[in-house]
Formats: structure tokens, sequence, C-alpha cells
């Protein structure tokens, strides 16, 4: 009988097996990490201030005396710059997706998605140019008064970044929508429209919600534009032509200023750094799961 | 109304889409090179930044920018590609923490970049008291990066069939030496393409280097443990100054980002087209 085993355990292989493991676990430490490095001093910071108080209160002014510490202003100004984000690039990146999905030839697509694409590739901080230098002063050219800094170009140029990040998606969903059913409703005397908007849409919808969640999530999480374009100044309003400030431009501005470690200034970065976690993780995992349903659908 | 005009109607809606796309990416790009080309020239590149608009250069941004791009790709490519080659060859994917890590590494790709920043600061910066150093921002755009060069190194991987493999181990070789020598040899092209894509997106992120490297001013070269400001940071810094000479030192110095960026991308693509193989 030939010998199939190895004689021995070959050290080294089991060696290399660990150095990988090990490689892969940085991955798992970085969420450990950013969990520990979130919740931690944010646990302590809602010791000192009720977290009920925080959640509901209309004044945030951390760091004049006296302090108060109501989240609402900074989530207010999230979640409108990210509303006016989203009514740009849902419908404009859906009609991409559509357009590059039904009615482009193979070698047109080929062309307009990667270039389309080069839009999600331009750093934010061009985009934040581009909203403070171009958007605004564009705004006022069309009779809209705008602040300076203003919650409304720094979401309409949000709102073109996202785009692609919807097309893309959505087109992918599409894509997988198979062709039978297109055939089968050319078959019963559809038009293109209703192929389109009957049949390809309500198929990859999931995909499309997916999109749309993604994009929601990029848009909270998103720090440049807001921090350039829209402002410093904690505003609850849903004028969109005044300055505010979102969660994400707190935190940024706060942490590239000199706060004590441990004071409680120092510790509100990590509350609304929670805050704004816990937000854009709910929905990621969402899209996900998402994402994942309708691949499985059609394979 | 026609079914005709309908159809057109519609088709006509779908094409203004993507063409608003496209006119602001036309927009954005003629408003950063109008602003930015007459300030672009050699002290741009060659001066650090002063008060004085006339004088001013962006030479230590620029110099850290290429610091922290090298050192992100000896960082994240080892670890990367170590991760990817872990999960793809060697993880039994039905055992729980296996799949625990997949599932991780799809979030991690989407947390926003400013917790990033968060987390070099509680740590690097404040908790082990590295400092606000070029170091401590290279290694968070690494962990930032990571989730794109594990899944792009594992699609080159998965994408290497089976029957190299299973040559491989017909002629004795360790499952170590046929994912060395055949398996990782056949999937550089992909894992180099994904690599230099991350490498360009971690070069345009300003966010997380706020919170770690602070916007200060900086006159002198960088080194690796010493403060530092990259490119993107100082545009933030000069679009912050009063004066409206700096928004155009700016708009140059977005002409030098853009124009890395375009590099390493025309790179990639090239890579990916030049080495494509079918098997």
């Amino acid at each position: 009988m030939p010998q199939l085993r190895a004689k021995r355990r070959r050290i080294g292989e089991d060696v290399i097996k660990g150095v990988l493991a090990v490689c892969a676990l940085i991955s798992v430490a970085t969420t450990v990490g950013i969990v520990v490095a979130l919740f931690v001093p944010a646990f302590e910071f809602f010791q000192e201030i009720s977290i009920v108080d925080f959640l509901t209160g209309k004044d945030w002014s951390p760091l004049f005396e006296p302090a108060h510490f109501g989240v609402l202003p900074l989530i207010g100004g999230t979640l409108l710059v990210t509303a006016i984000a989203s009514a740009v690039a849902m419908p404009f990146g859906l009609g991409a997706a559509i357009y590059l999905s039904e009615y482009a030839s193979p070698r047109l697509r080929g062309i307009l998605k990667p270039a389309f694409e080069t839009l999600a590739g331009i750093p934010t901080i061009v985009f934040g140019y581009f909203a403070l230098t171009f958007m605004t002063p564009l705004l006022r050219d069309l009779g809209i008064q705008v602040d300076i800094f203003n919650t409304l170009s720094a979401g309409l140029v949000m709102g073109v970044m996202l785009m692609p990040t919807v097309a893309s998606l959505s087109e992918d969903a599409m894509g997988a929508v198979p062709c039978d059913l297109r055939d089968g409703a050319y078959a019963l005397g559809s038009t293109k429209v209703q192929v389109a908007t009957r049949i390809v849409v309500p198929a990859a919808v999931s995909g499309i919600v997916a999109s749309f969640v993604l994009a929601i999530s990029r848009a909270v999480g998103e720090t440049m534009i807001v921090l350039v374009a829209m402002g410093q100044q904690p505003n609850l309003t849903f004028d969109p032509r005044e300055a505010a400030e979102a969660m994400t431009a707190f935190i940024a501005a706060t942490g590239a200023g000199d706060v004590p470690t441990g004071s409680i200034e120092y510790k509100t970065i990590f509350a609304v750094g929670a805050t704004l976690f816990v937000l854009t993780l709910v929905m990621n995992v969402f899209a996900i799961r998402l994402v994942r349903k309708y691949r499985e659908v059609y394979e | 109304m026609s079914r005709a005009l309908k159809g057109g109607l519609f088709k006509g809606l779908l094409l203004l889409s993507l063409l608003v796309g496209f006119l602001m990416l036309a927009a954005l790009l003629v408003d950063v090179f109008k602003d930015g080309l007459p300030y672009l020239d050699l002290t741009l590149l060659t001066n650090p930044p002063s008060s004085d608009p006339a004088i001013a250069g962006a030479r230590p941004a620029i110099l850290a920018t290429i610091y922290i791009g090298i050192l992100l790709l000896l960082f994240v490519v080892p670890i990367g590609v170590g991760t990817a080659v872990y999960l793809e060859e060697y993880a039994d994917k039905t055992r729980w923490y296996n799949k625990l890590l997949e599932i991780n590494i799809q979030n991690l790709a989407a947390v926003p970049s400013i917790v990033y920043g968060i987390l070099g600061l509680a740590f690097l910066v404040r908790g082990i008291g590295l400092g606000r150093v070029l170091l401590a921002g290279a290694m968070i755009l690494t962990l930032l990066v990571l989730p794109t060069v594990i899944i792009a190194a594992r699609e080159a991987i998965r994408s290497v069939p089976d029957s190299i493999r299973q040559g491989g181990y017909a002629l004795g070789a360790t499952r170590w030496q046929v994912v060395s020598r055949q398996v990782l040899p056949a999937a550089i092209p992909g894992i180099a393409t994904g690599s230099i894509l991350a490498l360009s997106r971690a070069i345009g992120e300003t966010a997380p280097l706020i919170m770690i490297g602070a916007v200060t001013y900086i006159s002198f070269d960088p080194t690796i443990l010493g403060p530092f400001t990259a490119l993107p940071i100082q545009i933030y810094s000069f679009l912050r100054l009063p004066q409206a000479e700096f928004k155009l030192l700016a708009a140059a110095s977005i002409i030098v980002l853009l124009a890395i960026l375009l590099t390493l991308n025309a790179f990639a693509i090239f890579i990916r087209n030049r080495y494509r193989r079918s098997w």
C-alpha cells in the first residue's frame, strides 16, 4: 500500500496558516476597536448627561457656558442635507440605471457606465469646494437667497456625488432580471416603457431599494461636503437656505481642535460618533441583506 | 398620448438623468481648472504654505501624501492579501467564525470614514500616545481601505481555476507551495488593480486625517513620526482662509490631487487590460 498521508506534520505549513489567520483577525480587531473606542467614552458621557436630554434636547452648545447637549440640531442638519441629497440622487440615479440597463447597447453601456462612475472617484473635499465656489453662487444667481454656508448647495452636490452609487447598484439589479420576463411582456404587446416600469423595475426592486438605503447611509456619514459648504453652527431648522451643522461636521471640527482628553467636550465626539455609527450600521445591514436577497432569487 | 410620444418622452427623461451627472462633472472640472490653472506652477509644488498667497505652496502636503501612499501599500497589501488567502484557500467556510469574518468585512466596508478617524484619535493619537503623526494617518487609512483590498484580492484568487491547484497537489506540492507559486502569481493582476484603486481612494480621503493630523500649519518637510498635513487637508486649510487668493490655491491643489488620482486609476486600468487572462 502506498503511503497517502504525509509522514510528519509540516510545521512551516501550520505557521503560515497561523500568520494568515492573524491577518484576517486584524479586520475583526478593527470592528472591536471601533465599538470600544466609540461606546466606552459614549457610556461615560451618558453617565454625566442623561440620554433622554441628549436625544430630545433642542440646544447643542457643548463648548459654551452653560453647556447644552441636545443633539437634535445636529441630527436635524444631517437629515435635512440627506433628504436633499436623496431627492437628487434617487430619481436621477435610477433614471440613469434604467437607461443603461434597458436602452443603451452593451457597447455604449461599456463606455457610459465607467464614465458615470468617475463621479464616485472624485474626493469629497473636491465636491465640498464645488458646492462652496460653484453651487452656492449659482443658486444666488438663480435668485435663491442662500447664506454663504447653506444646507441646500451641500445637499445638491452630495446628491450628484451619490448618483453613481444608486445607478451602479440599481443597474446591477436590473441586469440580473432574466430576459425571459422581458420577452414575455413584449410577447403580450407591451411597449418598452411598460417593460421597463412594470416588469424590470418591480423585479429588481430589492436591489434598487438597497441602492437607495446605501446612498442614504453614505449621505449620513459624509463629512467633507457638509464641513466645507454647509457650515458649523448648530441650527434646528427646515430652511435649507440657512447654515447648519451635521453630525459628521461637528465630529471633524471638534476632533481637529485641541479639546483635552477625558473632558466632557472630548466625550461629545464619541457620543455623536456612536449615534452616527448606529444609524449607518442599521442601514448598511439592511442594504446588504436586500442585495443578498435579489442575488438569490435569479441565480 | 400616443405610445411613440410616451416612449420618446420616457427615454428623454432617462437620458436627462445621465446628462445631469455628466454636466455636473463637466461643471466641476471647469470650475476647478478655471480657478486653479493660473496658480498651478512650480511655486505650488516646491514652496511650503505661507500667509502670502503669492509664494504659498503645498510641498509638505504633497510629500506627506506620497509618504502616506507608500506606507499604506506596505501595510495594506500584505494584510489584505493574507486575509484573502486565508478566507479563500484555508478557511473552512462552514465554521461560524469564518462566516462572521465575511459579514464583518462587508460591514466594515460601509462604515463612514469619519468613524475611522474617531478610532485613530482615540487609540493611536491619544490611547497609545503616538501623537498626531504621519504614521498614525497611514495606519488608519490602511484600516479604512483594507476591506476594499480584501474583496478585490478574494475575487482575483477565486478566478484562478481549481485545475491549477490540483495540478500542483498532484505533483506533491504542499498547500503553501500551491498558493505561493501557482495561485498568487496568477492572481497578481487582480490584486494589483484592487490595491491601486484602494490607494487612490485613501489618498483622496480627508475626514479621518482631519481627526488625526489636525488642521495645522506645517511649513517643513514631513517625517514618518512627525506632524504632517496631507494634500486633501491642505486643500481644506486653504479653503478656510479668508482671502480669496487661497481659494484659488485650493483649486490649484485640487488639480494636483486629481492628476495623481487620474494617473493611479489609468495605471490600474492599464494593468487590468494588459494582464487580463482568460482560463
